[in-house]
C-alpha cells in the first residue's frame, strides 16, 4: 500500500490525530497561534468522522472544566491553548492533577510575560515541568520538534494520560504549531466503548458510587493521597524518560534543547562539524520526566554544555542540576517571540564554551 | 542535496500558497520538506515570507539566516533578504515596483516580470504560479508532474478545473525568466 | 403504649430514601441544603434513574453534596459546575446530568458558565440554591445579598452604592433562549417542600426532551450566617426575601401549558 504523506500545520496534524487516536472530545477557546486546531476540528467534522464531540467553549476556563467533567467519566478528552490561555485553565489542570484524571492539554506557546506577543517562544518551561497551577503535581509534558512527532505524541499522550491517570501536555510553541512539514498520519483507531471502573459514568447496582473529587480536609488523608501522587512521578521518571542524542558519541561539546530549538541546533550541530567542533545535540523528549541520567552520564565526556532555549534560561536549570558540578553549563537564548539563527546558537556555542574559560 | 528558499512578498500575492505547493511537490517526488511562514498581523496587507526546504536528508533547521534562493516579490523583501542569499545561490525575482535592484555580485540573479505575464494571460491569480515555474526552471528540483501532483493535493476539488489554467502559469514562467548579467 | 408498638411496618409513613447516604449532612439545623438533597435523591428514585444519573457538587456549604448523595458525582471548581456538567452531557447525552450550586457559585464567580451552559440550551438540570450568604466560608457578602442586609463584608448592611446590587440570576437566564423550565422554589414549609418537589421532577423529566436548561432557584435560609434562629431565619426570608425573589415558574414551556 502506497504511504499517505500530507504536508500539515504541525497544528493541524494534533487536530487530524486526535481524530485518529479516538479522541472522544475536545473543548477549546481560540487564540493565535493554535486556533487551527479546533478549526480543523470543525471542518473536518470530527463529529460526523467518529462522534468526537468538539466545542468551542466561552473561555478557556470554562474548556479546560469541560475537560474534567468528560475525562471524569473516564472519556479521551483534550483541550489546547497558547500561553495566556494555558495560565487561564491553570487553576482546572491542578483540580485534574488532584483528581486524577487522564487528559491532553495542548500548549502552542508563544511569547510572554502578559499578553506578550503571537510569536514563537519556550518561556513556558518552568509553568509546564514545575507544576504550573496551585499544589504538588506534574503534568507529563511531551515536547514534539516536528509535525511528525506533533501527530504521533497524541496518541502516545493520551495513553499515557490513562497509563498513569495524569493530564499530559502536549508542548509545542509557534514554529512548531505554524510550520507544515510531511506527515505519515496514523490509522484511524475506535473510541472507547468500555470505561474506567472509576469513571462516573452513572453508579450501577454492583458497584459502590464513584465520585471524583480533588477535595480531601483530612490533613492526613490528603497527605496520603500526595504520596500516592508523588509516587506515580516517580514511576514516571522511571519508565517514560524519552530522548534523542544527534552526533553525541565523539562529542566534546553537547547543545541541549527542545523543541523548535533543538531543530535550530541541529542545524548549527551540522555547520560546527564542518567546521572542525566535536558537537553533538541532545533534545529531550520528556520535559518532565527530565532526562536528567543520560545528560549526567554525558557530563564526564564534556568540555562544556550550552542550552539553548527560547527564553531567559529555565531548561538550564534542570540540565545543571542533572550534572551536579561535573562540567560546564551555559545557556544561550533570544527571548520575547524572537527565535535564534542557527549562526547565532554556533556563535554562543564557540564563545561561551569552546573560547569560554 | 537540500534546497533551501525565502519567498518574501506582500500578503495577498500568494507567497504562502506558492510555498506550500513547492513543498506539496517536493513529497510527491520523495523529499523531506519544510514550510515556516512569518506569521501574525504583519501578513494582514504587510509583507508576507516562507522559508521552503526541500531535501534528500532529515531537515533540521526550519528557520535560517541564510538561503539557497531568495524569490523576492517587493522592495521591503528585497532590503531584508538580497543579503541574505548565501554566495554562489540564486536570487529570483520579478522587476514589478522594484527601485532599488539587487546589486550582488557573488550570486545569480534573475528576473520574471510574472505580473506583466499574468495580466497577458487575463488572470493576476496565477502570479505566484508564473513565478513558481521562473523558479523551476532555474532549479529543477521538482519534476513538472509532481507539481501537478502537488497542485491536486494542495487544491481544493472544486479547484481542480484550475490546474491546467496553473500549468500553463508554470509553463509560462518557466519560459519567461531571464539571468541579469 | 409502648415505644415498640409504634414502630411497626405497618405504621410507617415516611422513610429516607436509600439515595441519601447515611452519613451524617454536614449542614446546620434548619437548613434548607439537606431538604433540596431529599428532594433530589427522592426525585431520582422515583424515576428510577439511578444508573444513569451524574450529579456536580459545587465549592460552598455543599461542596460535600457527593457524600450524601449515592451517585456518581464529580465535584467542580468553584463556579465551573455548568461546565463541567456540559463535558459531562456532551459525552454521555442519554444519561441524567444535574448541578447543584450555591449563589457564590453560581452567581458571582461561576457567572459566564452558567449564563453559556444556559445559553447554548446544555440539556442538563441546575439546582441553584439562593440564600443570600456565603455560609460557608462564615458569612460574607454574596451577589445576591439583600439591599441593606447585613453579612461580615457588609457589616453595616449592603450599600449598593458603594458594592452594587443583588442580582436576579434566574430572572437573568430566563430571558435566554437555551432555558426550557426556569421557576423559583422554597423549601420552608411542607406545602413549599412539595412544590419543589414537583418543580424538580420537572426539570429532571425535561431533559428526555432535549430541549435546554431546566433551571430551579431554591431561595433557602441561612440561619447560621444570618445569626438567627432557624424559624426567625424562615419568617425574614418569607418577609424580605420573597418580596424580592418572588416564588413561582419563570419560564414554562409552552407545549406544558
Amino acid at each position: 500500500m502506497e504511504r499517505d504523506f500530507r504536508l500539515m500545520k504541525g497544528n493541524e496534524a494534533i487536530a487530524e490525530a486526535a481524530i485518529r487516536a479516538g479522541a472522544d472530545a475536545y473543548y477549546g477557546y481560540p487564540i493565535t497561534p493554535q486556533s487551527e486546531i479546533i478549526e480543523y476540528l470543525m471542518a473536518e467534522k470530527a463529529y460526523d468522522r467518529t462522534g468526537m464531540v468538539v466545542l468551542q467553549a466561552e473561555s478557556e476556563i470554562a474548556a479546560i472544566n469541560m475537560v474534567y467533567g468528560a475525562a471524569a467519566c473516564g472519556r479521551r478528552a483534550m483541550t489546547s491553548s497558547s500561553s495566556p490561555g494555558i495560565s487561564l485553565k491553570q487553576e482546572g489542570i491542578s483540580y485534574i492533577a488532584g483528581a486524577e484524571l487522564p487528559c491532553l492539554i495542548v500548549n502552542v506557546v508563544r511569547g510572554g510575560p502578559g499578553l506578550g506577543t503571537i510569536q514563537p517562544s519556550q518561556s513556558d518551561y518552568f509553568q509546564s515541568t514545575k507544576g504550573g497551577g496551585h499544589g504538588d503535581y506534574r503534568l507529563l509534558v511531551l515536547a514534539p520538534a516536528s509535525v511528525q512527532e506533533s501527530s504521533d505524541f497524541v496518541e502516545l499522550a493520551f495513553d499515557l494520560a490513562f497509563k498513569y491517570r495524569n493530564p499530559v501536555l502536549i508542548l509545542s510553541d509557534g514554529v512548531i504549531g505554524q510550520m507544515m512539514e510531511k506527515v505519515e498520519l496514523k490509522p484511524q483507531r475506535k473510541r472507547l466503548t468500555e470505561y474506567e471502573n472509576w469513571s462516573t459514568t452513572g453508579k450501577t447496582p454492583d458497584r459502590q458510587r464513584n465520585i471524583i473529587t480533588s477535595l480531601e480536609l483530612d490533613a492526613h488523608k490528603q497527605e496520603l493521597i500526595n504520596i500516592r501522587i508523588q509516587a506515580k512521578y516517580k514511576r514516571m521518571q522511571e519508565e517514560e524518560v524519552r530522548y534523542e542524542k544527534i552526533l553525541c558519541d565523539d562529542a566534546e561539546y553537547m547543545i541541549v534543547a527542545f523543541g523548535s530549538s533543538a531543530r535550530i541546533c541541529e542545524k548549527a550541530v551540522h555547520v560546527a562539524r564542518g567546521k572542525g567542533i566535536k558537537v553533538g545535540l541532545f533534545r529531550p523528549i520528556t520535559l518532565f520526566p527530565y532526562p536528567s541520567k543520560p545528560i549526567e552520564e554525558m557530563a564526564d565526556k564534556l568540555k562544556g554544555i550550552l542550552t539553548v532555549e527560547m527564553n531567559a534560561g529555565q531548561m538550564v536549570e534542570d540540565v545543571r542540576l542533572a550534572v551536579n558540578g561535573k562540567v560546564k553549563v551555559e545557556y544561550f537564548g533570544r527571548l520575547g517571540g524572537v527565535i535564534p539563527s542557527p549562526s547565532e546558537v554556533l556563535n554562543a556555542l564557540e564563545e561561551k564554551i569552546i573560547g569560554g574559560k | 542535496m537540500t534546497e533551501e528558499i525565502i519567498i518574501a512578498g506582500f500578503g495577498g500575492q500568494g507567497v504562502l500558497s506558492m510555498g506550500k505547493i513547492l513543498a506539496y511537490s517536493g513529497i510527491m517526488q520523495n523529499k523531506e520538506v519544510s514550510w515556516m511562514p512569518s506569521y501574525g498581523p504583519e501578513m494582514r496587507g504587510g509583507t508576507a515570507n516562507v522559508t521552503v526546504i526541500l531535501s534528500d536528508e532529515r531537515i533540521s533547521s526550519p528557520i535560517l539566516n541564510e538561503y539557497d534562493t531568495a524569490i523576492i516579490l517587493n522592495q521591503q523583501s528585497m532590503d531584508k533578504f538580497e543579503k541574505t542569499v548565501k554566495p554562489g545561490g540564486a536570487l529570483l525575482y520579478d522587476p514589478n515596483g522594484i527601485s532599488h535592484h539587487p546589486q550582488r555580485k557573488d550570486i545569480h540573479i534573475y528576473q520574471v516580470e510574472a505580473v506583466a505575464k499574468a495580466t497577458e494571460m487575463g488572470n493576476t491569480k496565477i502570479f505566484n504560479m508564473i513565478v513558481l515555474g521562473a523558479y523551476l526552471k532555474i532549479k529543477p528540483m521538482v519534476k513538472m508532474e509532481n507539481v501537478i501532483k502537488g497542485l491536486k493535493k494542495s487544491l481544493p476539488v472544486r479547484h481542480h478545473k484550475l490546474i491546467p489554467l496553473n500549468e500553463a502559469a508554470v509553463n509560462k514562467g518557466m519560459e519567461s525568466v531571464n539571468e541579469i548579467k | 403504649m409502648e415505644v415498640t408498638d409504634i414502630i411497626k411496618a405497618e405504621n410507617l409513613i415516611y422513610k429516607r430514601t436509600p439515595l441519601l447516604t447515611e452519613n451524617i449532612l454536614s449542614y446546620c439545623p434548619g437548613c434548607g441544603h439537606g431538604t433540596v438533597h431529599r428532594l433530589i435523591m427522592e426525585t431520582i428514585e422515583e424515576m428510577g434513574i439511578q444508573s444513569q444519573t451524574i450529579g456536580v457538587a459545587p465549592v460552598g456549604c455543599s461542596v460535600l453534596a457527593y457524600q450524601f448523595m449515592d451517585i456518581d458525582m464529580q465535584q467542580a471548581a468553584h463556579g465551573r459546575a455548568p461546565a463541567v456538567a456540559t463535558g459531562i452531557k456532551r459525552v454521555m447525552p442519554e444519561k441524567f446530568v444535574f448541578t447543584y450550586q450555591g449563589d457564590g457559585d453560581l452567581a458571582a464567580i461561576g457567572t459566564a458558565e452558567t449564563i453559556h451552559a444556559c445559553n447554548r440550551g446544555e440539556n442538563i438540570t441546575i439546582i441553584f440554591i439562593n440564600n443570600g450568604i456565603y455560609g460557608m466560608t462564615g458569612g460574607q457578602m454574596a451577589p445576591t445579598t439583600l439591599a441593606g442586609m447585613v453579612t461580615s463584608t457588609s457589616p453595616y448592611g449592603r450599600n449598593t452604592a458603594m458594592m452594587g446590587n443583588p442580582i436576579k440570576m434566574t430572572e437573568l437566564v430566563a430571558q435566554l433562549p437555551g432555558t426550557y423550565y426556569v421557576t423559583r422554589q422554597a423549601v420552608h414549609t411542607p406545602a413549599a417542600v412539595r412544590k419543589c418537589k414537583k418543580a424538580i421532577r420537572k426539570a429532571f423529566e425535561n431533559q428526555k426532551l432535549n430541549k435546554g436548561v431546566s433551571f430551579v432557584e431554591v431561595v433557602s435560609n441561612c440561619n447560621s450566617g444570618w445569626k438567627m434562629t432557624p424559624n426567625q431565619a424562615n419568617i425574614w426570608m418569607e418577609e424580605n426575601m420573597f418580596p424580592f425573589y418572588p416564588l413561582g415558574d419563570i419560564k414554562v414551556p409552552e407545549d406544558s401549558l
